[in-house]
């Protein structure tokens, strides 16, 4: 199974609300998938200031004076948010590649969960409701975001095995389904320069879509390529930096619930996920159609 | 005239209820209000009540049905009806993947749009659509009468046996063995009665739909087959 839900809010004066929102709706789906949990928060870009989401299995140890240590290896302040086991380390935008090599020297054991300027990734073993207690996602605020809770079929439950899944800069993708040609797909986009963290099936479609992005598509047009080069099983929900997309094989027996007002566009697994927002009662509420690419940009 | 607040005293309360009632009772009318896209809502009910549904149900409502007529104010989630044995379901809105599967018996009937496989391995239900249905409807389909006023997606009727399809819109694809049939005057009459029963007779009249039906060229093994399994 597997549970995803997505809000893109239209509505300015919702921005505040949007992690309380988010979290709520992803509890809700907690039976799709018990495994692990994780959401992608887009807070909004500020000038000149760039964000890297980062993980580690001993938080007390590789975060300790890790913000003095990585200016003393750039040069420039560096700004530390510690939540439970993840960090975000806020540096000037030029400097993000930087900050990103001295990290992999600094803190080898720490793991990198997104890069940009708008997004944050928090994701763990455990309870929809406990991830988003352990991260307080409900007091987060923000343009959109995407929630998934995981029931694992094709690899380990671990941290780095819950989605979202970010392998480009601001850019994010959770799946509902299995993928039954990502070795072919994994070892294509090695060839053409891609790293992986895992051996999840669900990576490889992200790095799919940011590999087709860094190529020059548009996020309509990277979505409407995992259609023909894809095999499986999938309803995919993909953040941008400024974007929201939704797209679904076409066998389309992964669920997928849509409804439009206009303060949002909000994406369930199920009906129950949205039960709660804001004109629920008279927003458009359809199913996504299998092999058609919707997204959203503003 | 029980009211039943499933938000308050959740499903498995609700549905032992409804499963309490056998034969003749004088609780003929129950209204469930708050089921917010709930699964397994009035699964399973086997006596001729009335039940209204407030609101947008999830997973499977109404599955295995007898004798109980169901309305959902609202749009149903997967395998809406799924196995109905006999008695009505009615959806206002729309139904999602699977609706009327496997049905035995009863008239199902959904007033917006039905997506992917509905009535797939359907044994006998009526079901009529007065929107469009999704891909793959009707799929291994072995009796009974899908009537659908809208369009049909791709592969419509994939290896069917002997249920009849009319539909009055457009026909995406057929699937595999599934043809184009001559309308008489006795399909004429079953679409007659079940769009007055579907509460669609006002929508279509029988001259306008096109019958469809098994060619029964996959029912026995054929040897010049043999290299396409």
């Amino acid at each position: 199974m597997c549970g995803i839900v997505g809000l893109f809010l239209k509505d300015p004066s919702l921005e505040p609300k949007l992690g309380a929102m988010l979290a709520d709706m992803l509890v809700t789906m907690t039976d799709r998938g018990p495994d692990s949990a994780g959401i992608a928060i887009y807070s909004g870009a500020r000038d000149g200031i760039g964000k890297i989401t980062v993980q580690s299995a001993q938080p007390e140890a590789d975060f300790r004076n890790l913000d003095e240590d990585l200016k003393n290896a750039i040069g420039t302040p560096v700004l530390l948010l510690i939540k439970s086991t993840h960090a975000v380390l806020e540096v000037p935008l030029d400097q993000l590649e930087a900050a990103r090599t001295a990290l992999a020297h600094l803190r080898p054991a720490v793991k990198i969960m997104s890069v940009g300027d708008s997004i944050e990734i928090f994701k763990e073993v455990g309870l929809p409701k406990d991830v988003a207690a352990r991260f307080d996602i409900a007091r987060m605020k923000g343009t959109h975001g995407i929630g998934h809770t995981r029931m694992a079929t094709e690899s380990a439950v671990t941290t780095m095995g819950a989605h979202p899944f970010s392998t480009g800069s601001d850019q994010c993708l959770v799946h509902n389904g299995s993928l039954s040609n990502h070795n072919s797909v994994r070892r294509t986009l090695k060839k053409a320069g891609m790293t992986f963290e895992t051996e999840n099936d669900t990576e490889v479609a992200a790095a799919f879509l940011s590999h087709k992005m860094e190529d020059g598509a548009g996020l309509g047009q990277a979505m409407e390529a995992t259609l023909t080069d894809l095999d499986g099983f999938f309803t995919f929900v993909v953040g941008t930096k400024n974007g929201f997309g939704v797209v679904r094989d076409p066998i389309a027996c992964k669920p997928a619930v849509m409804a439009e007002t206009d303060q949002y566009v909000a994406f369930g697994s199920e009906y129950r996920a949205l039960v709660d927002l804001p004109g629920i009662e008279d927003a458009r509420v359809w199913e996504p159609e299998p092999a058609t690419v919707y997204f959203w940009e503003r | 005239m029980p009211s039943f607040d499933l938000g308050a005293h959740g499903l498995r309360a609700l549905n032992s209820n409804l499963h309490a009632l056998k034969g003749q009772t004088n609780e003929t009318q129950w209204d469930i209000v708050n089921p917010r896209g709930s699964h397994a809502i009035a699964v399973g009910v086997d006596a001729p009540v009335d039940i209204t549904v407030h609101g947008s149900t999830g997973y499977y409502c109404a599955g295995m049905n007898k004798q109980a007529t169901v309305r959902v104010k609202g749009s149903a989630g997967p395998g809406v009806a799924e196995n109905m044995m006999s008695g009505t379901v009615i959806v206002d809105g729309d139904a999602s993947q699977y609706a009327g599967a496997t049905g035995r018996g009863g008239l199902l009937v959904i007033k917006g749009n039905a997506s992917s496989r509905c009535g797939i391995s359907m044994k006998g239900i009526d079901i009529v659509v007065h929107g469009s249905i999704g891909h793959m409807s009707a799929f291994m389909a072995q009796s009974g009468n899908l009537v659908v006023l809208g369009d049909a997606g791709d592969a419509l009727g994939d290896s069917l046996y002997e249920a009849r399809l009319f539909v009055r819109g457009n026909v995406k694809s057929l699937g595999a063995d599934c043809i184009e049939k001559e309308m008489r005057a006795e399909h004429l009459e079953i679409l007659e009665n079940l769009l007055r029963r579907g509460e669609a007779d006002a929508k279509a009249r029988p001259e306008e739909f096109r019958r469809y039906g098994s060619a029964r060229k996959l029912y026995n093994f054929n040897i010049d087959n043999a290299s396409a399994y």
